[in-house]
């Protein structure tokens, strides 16, 4: 059939496909579709660390390649610091920024070094929103135990806890900073439904809300002049004789010299892993994904947590061809939007949580029932005409300004016609282990955000990434500051490294890559 | 992609596999390319090394500014690179970092922000409507109306402008008035969204509750339950 037809099969179908009500999975109904179609669950795609924190766990074989990697740096660099500073911080993303910004008000003589420019990271396409538990009806409570499910129950209590809580001081602070988000005709913050979640708690900027937040961001790194170090990335840590991290060695990606900063507490910020491109999937992540921060605390003997668990977000584009992997906003699916095989059907709960809708999504399409594109690529349709149906005419125009500009650059109308969707490497669910401030077990080493593990269990909700990178930014940032106050200067030593060369070779593996990978080799040589 | 599908489909995979190409020109020299990938794509694979001008590959950091032109067409135009397609005869390259100038602000302790405009910005109100930046803006915003808007102090209006606003900047280097509009229009949002934006009244009371321990009781229930009861509780609501 032409594509055009399976289209029609949409709009046919829509007005019976509104009447009905699609139920939500019982959680053993849930367990079995995960198990069965998750990528997470394909063990051929799995192999064991074989030395460091974690040896003996199972994690994909492209993290575990990384992790096994060599460092380009030698054993015999000349660690005279260039830059002597109370806090590093590397990553210009979310984190990163919330970081640099309250370390910075806390007194802190602070660095960023960041391997693209200033704000280049996944936050700034955060579309869905950053849920806090401002609703009358809602509570930072029942935000703990909607995450929790929707981690299957894995979550760190203790991280999780602190995060609905500090959420809504979070929500006050960016507001001051002059963050516009949506309101209600009373003034009060607007909240909108996400998957997973038993009330609405979504604020929102359109949909446009990442980069609402780190446009503010960064224009107040810029303003308190924060000293920056634009495409410069960290390649390895440094330690003092008790294993305490003293500070990073980076590289100037312009004239690939070394860089050596001496820090008294160092905070990793660097994001996930989407250019890894795991199990082959496309992905939704920006260009310098690469789980850099994996490998620089792993060299340092931190354990990593939950390393085995990665989201596939349930709409990537699989049509046209340049938006393969590209995110499709979840908020179309929270606003109503119904998925759609190529039967006309529906096959989910469009709010169920991620890895369940991904699930089934990937089940439609081993099962037969996708829609082939042109270029032989399989998906299924996302109903956004339908929103316009349900909601007036112009819904799409008011709440997804982002999203109609993404299609009809391509000439795809989303107001008119569906669109086609598969699942998209978007989040890495684990990480470094941290405790309630972001430290590490290995002292003076913090991190933030999507590189750190435990928060999400083993599947993050919808708009908890946004407030993590809030709250764990804040958090690392003041302890950060507070700590290197008391911290005296510690020696540069790259001894942690040869410790680590020694157990690759003890081990025998030489992996032949150098890591962190920085950024992914798509250039054709 | 599984495995599992049916023959029929081989077809497809294979056109997929010999794509049609096209003749491009990147920074003048011309290259031979897949139709229909993104600018940057096809810089990839004429074998350039990009690392300046890439960034979220989604567009909405603004890092991959490009100009190009169509076959024939004296046109230049705007785009970003990573969501735009080639086609044949086009020509293009990456906007360099334009210098402008941003101005540094506490905007807590600005005491009348729509005046302050014109000292931080005292090129701003000498727009000369050439209209260039709203054709240079690749994402469509009115850029023009949005900095007078500026100047007559509508900062609602430019922030819900702006909203589209990826800060690519290639408003700034065509202005003949040296105005950088995006990031007046910046100055101009966080300034109505810190001083002429009412505070959520239901925000603060929650903050207050937590402060107060209002939900304490709920957090020394559930966190003693097992994760089987867990599932199958609820938060009492305030």
């Amino acid at each position: 059939m032409e594509l055009t037809d399976q289209r029609n099969l949409v709009h046919q179908t829509r007005d019976a496909r509104r009447s009905k009500s699609f139920p939500k999975l019982s959680p053993a109904e849930r367990d079995s579709l995960i198990k069965k179609y998750h990528p997470d669950h394909r063990a051929h795609a799995y192999r064991p660390i074989i030395f460091g924190p974690n040896a003996g766990e199972s994690t994909v074989t492209e993290v575990a390649t990384l992790l096994e990697g060599e460092s380009p740096v030698p054993a015999d660099l000349n660690l005279t610091p260039d830059y002597s500073v109370d806090v590093l911080v590397v990553g210009g993303g979310g984190a990163g920024c919330a970081s640099a910004l309250h370390a910075h008000a806390h007194g802190a003589n602070v660095l960023l070094a960041t391997k693209l420019r200033l704000g280049d990271s996944n936050s700034v396409m955060a579309q869905g929103g950053m849920q806090i538990a401002v609703g009358s009806d809602d509570s930072p409570v029942q935000h703990f135990l909607d995450t929790l499910k929707g981690g299957h129950m894995k979550n760190d209590h203790q991280l999780l806890k602190v995060m609905v809580e500090e959420g809504p001081s979070i929500a006050k602070w960016l507001l001051e900073l002059g963050v516009l988000f949506d309101r209600d005709a009373d003034g009060n913050l607007h909240v909108k439904k996400g998957g997973g979640s038993s009330k609405a708690r979504l604020l929102t900027c359109s949909d446009y809300t990442g980069l609402e937040i780190m446009r503010v961001l960064k224009d107040e790194v810029l303003n308190q002049k924060v000293p920056l170090l634009e495409f410069v990335a960290a390649v390895e840590l440094l330690s003092d004789a008790d294993g305490a991290c003293t500070g990073a060695v980076l590289k100037d990606l312009d004239n690939n010299r070394f860089i050596v900063v001496a820090a008294k507490t160092v905070i990793l910020a660097t994001g996930g892993i989407g250019r890894l491109h795991i199990q082959g999937f496309p992905t939704s992540n920006h260009f310098g994904a690469t789980g850099d921060a994996l490998v620089l605390a792993y060299r340092l003997g931190v354990p990593l947590v939950q390393i085995d668990t990665f989201q596939y977000h349930p709409s990537g584009g699989v049509y046209p061809e340049q938006l393969v992997g590209a995110l499709v906003t979840e908020g179309i699916r929270s606003e109503g939007g119904h998925l759609v095989n190529g039967k006309g059907e529906r096959f989910v709960n469009e709010l169920d949580t991620r890895d369940v809708v991904s699930s089934s999504i990937i089940r439609e399409c081993e099962e037969g029932r996708g829609v082939r594109t042109p270029s032989g690529r399989v998906g299924v349709w996302l109903d956004t005409p339908l929103l316009d149906v349900e909601h007036g005419p112009g819904t799409l125009d008011k709440h997804f300004p982002a999203m109609v500009r993404q299609y009809e650059r391509y000439q795809v109308d989303i107001r008119k016609d569906p669109v086609l969707i598969y699942p998209t490497l978007h989040y890495q669910n684990g990480g470094v282990k941290i405790d309630v401030n972001g430290e590490t077990p290995v002292a003076n080493l913090f991190v933030a955000g999507e590189a750190s593990g435990g928060l999400h269990g083993r599947n993050r909700l919808m708009g908890n990434s946004l407030l993590d990178l809030m709250v764990f930014g804040k958090r690392t940032g003041i302890l950060a500051a507070e700590r290197s106050k008391s911290l005296p200067k510690s020696s540069l030593t790259l001894d942690h490294l040869k410790r680590f060369r020694a157990e690759a070779k003890r081990h025998h593996v030489s992996a032949g890559i150098i890591s962190p990978m920085v950024l992914p080799a798509y250039t054709n040589k | 992609m599984p495995d599992t599908l049916d023959k029929k489909n081989t077809l497809d995979q294979e056109e997929s596999l010999q794509p049609k190409m096209v003749t491009v020109e990147i920074e003048g020299k011309p290259f031979q390319v897949p139709a229909g990938i993104t600018l940057i794509k096809a810089l990839w694979y004429a074998g350039q090394d990009v690392i300046r001008g890439v960034g979220c590959l989604g567009g909405f950091c603004g890092a991959c500014a490009t100009y190009y032109r169509t076959k024939d067409d004296p046109k230049v135009k705007t785009c970003l690179a990573c969501s735009m397609a080639v086609e044949d005869g086009m020509s293009f390259s990456f906007m360099p970092a334009f210098p402008a100038r941003k101005a540094t602000y506490n905007l807590l302790e600005l005491k009348d922000p729509k005046q302050d405009l014109f000292t931080l910005y005292p090129e701003a109100p000498l727009c000369r409507n050439c209209n260039a930046c709203t054709e240079a803006c690749p994402q469509q915003i009115d850029v023009r109306e949005g900095v007078w808007k500026a100047v007559f102090g509508d900062f609602k209006a430019v922030s819900e402008m702006f909203m589209d606003c990826v800060m690519c900047g290639m408003c700034a280097p065509v202005c003949i008035a040296d105005i950088a509009p995006n990031l007046v229009a910046l100055y101009a949002s966080r300034a109505q969204g810190v001083h002429f934006t009412e505070k959520p009244e239901g925000l603060s009371k929650r903050i207050q509750e937590i402060t107060d321990g209002h939900f304490q009781q709920e957090w020394d229930r559930i966190l003693k339950l097992s994760d089987e009861e867990l599932q199958n509780t609820s938060a009492a609501t305030t």
